[in-house]
């Protein structure tokens, strides 16, 4: 075993406990960089349709007319 | 060798069968005489081709009676097919557009509201999908609401509040028959999801209408020819002029520009979970995708010993003159 990769299983999966918090903590990990990253995508997909990139009119001067 | 294969083919089945039945190691190719030999070809051909024409002829008369579709309404009670639109917000990929929903929600309530209700749209739902919390609330206290019994059990009236739905500009649907001719404005939350054609079908209605009913056309007393409603005949007269709104943000409002507006408010009033199912749907792909990937990795994987392994043969020693007396035993039953 190399280097790395004898340190992974020493660290990780030597033992079950540590092995099933790894599992955890990655999935948390990854799940909010998955969600993180596909709402960068979709928000850049269509910027400037949704409610968050316009609500800068409304929000400071309700009244005032605004062109789009 | 051609001869012989006709001749087969020609002997009638029966005599086929039968003869294999009685002797099965023998081939039925006992020879008739020429004239018997050309007539049965000729029946076979016969046969063949009538059989190809009956068959042939039973679908196309079957298609003729049963294989149209049958419409139990003239193409006017159908009504015109909508066009189709290149909805933007209908893209997969595509969220409604904020700034329309605002134009079309100001239309609603400055041109529909006075006939159409849309009851299933609180106050709350309008927040931070068209308007901010501050526009939200001083719009719900412009109406009034029942309050729940008081101590003397008598119903109050207070203003209203974002957990409060949009107003119905009748009492009842009686009410609202009889102040429009006897024909009901449908309420309009899920009208979207409620009409064939959807989006398209209401814009096509809203912009449809002719200056002059066409000639010819029966329109009845009190109802508008409009050639996308199913019959023509319509309650619901235009509504839809050329500036009829003014828009804050300055879009000229067109009848087609406000028609679209109008359409694509009513579809999220229909499916305001649109935009979180696409993203949705996209995320699902996405990580049934790498599993998907993943699987087929450990598929190759598990499989690669499998599929790499060679099988030798080696057969027993035996067997060479075996095979070869079977062989002719074989030989000279098929020639007795
Ligand atoms: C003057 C009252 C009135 C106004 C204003 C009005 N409608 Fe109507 N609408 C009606 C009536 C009445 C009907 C029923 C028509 C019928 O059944 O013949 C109707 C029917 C409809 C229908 C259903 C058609 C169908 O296929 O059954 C739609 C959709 C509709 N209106 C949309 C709108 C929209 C959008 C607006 C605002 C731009 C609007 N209406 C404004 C009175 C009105």
């Amino acid at each position: 075993m190399s280097g790395a990769t004898s340190a992974i299983y020493n660290s990780i999966f030597r033992s079950n406990a540590t092995m099933l918090g790894a599992v955890f903590v990655s999935a948390f990990g990854i799940q909010m960089a998955f969600d993180t990253g596909s709402s960068k995508v979709w928000d850049t997909v269509n910027r400037g349709r949704q409610w968050k990139d316009i609500k800068q009119k409304y929000i400071t001067k309700p009244e005032e007319d605004e062109e789009e | 060798m051609l001869a012989r294969s006709c001749v087969r083919q020609a002997s009638s089945v029966g005599a086929v069968a039968r003869q294999s039945l009685n002797r099965p190691a023998t081939r039925a190719f006992t020879n008739s005489s020429g004239t018997a030999e050309a007539s049965s070809v000729w029946r076979n051909a016969m046969t063949g081709g009538a059989a190809t024409v009956l068959a042939v002829g039973s679908i196309a008369w079957y298609y003729h009676m049963f294989g149209h579709s049958v419409h139990a309404m003239t193409p006017a009670e159908e009504g015109l097919h909508p066009t189709k639109y290149p909805w933007e917000h209908v893209k997969f990929y595509k969220t409604y557009d904020a700034a329309a929903l605002r134009r079309g929600f100001q239309v609603y309530r400055e041109v529909c509201a006075s006939c159409h209700s849309l009851s299933r749209i609180p106050y709350r739902t309008l927040v931070g999908t068209l308007m901010t919390v501050d526009e939200a609330k001083a719009l719900a206290e412009e109406n009034e609401y029942d309050t729940e019994p008081n101590d003397q059990g008598d119903i109050e009236q207070r203003p209203g509040k974002l957990s409060d739905y949009l107003p119905s500009p009748y009492k009842n649907d009686e009410a609202a028959r009889a102040a429009n001719n006897g024909a009901l404005p449908p309420d309009l939350s899920l009208i979207v999801k409620a009409r064939h054609g959807g989006c398209d079908y209401i814009f096509s209605l809203l912009t449809g209408y002719p200056e002059e009913p066409p000639a010819g056309a029966n329109v009845q007393e009190g109802l508008n020819f409009n050639p996308y409603f199913p019959g023509t005949g319509i309650a619901m007269a235009r509504v839809l002029y050329d500036g009829l709104v003014e828009y804050e943000d300055e879009t000229p409002a067109t009848t087609s520009q406000m028609a679209k507006d109008i359409v694509e408010f009513l579809n999220w009033a229909a499916e305001p979970e649109a935009d979180e199912r696409k993203k949705m749907g996209w995320k699902v792909l996405a990580a049934t995708g790498v599993l998907f990937a993943l699987s087929v990795w450990v598929k190759r994987y598990k499989w690669t010993p499998i599929k790499t392994r060679k099988l030798f043969y080696n057969p027993p020693a035996i067997a060479q003159k075996d095979i070869a007396t079977r062989l002719s035993e074989l030989k000279a039953n098929t020639r007795q």
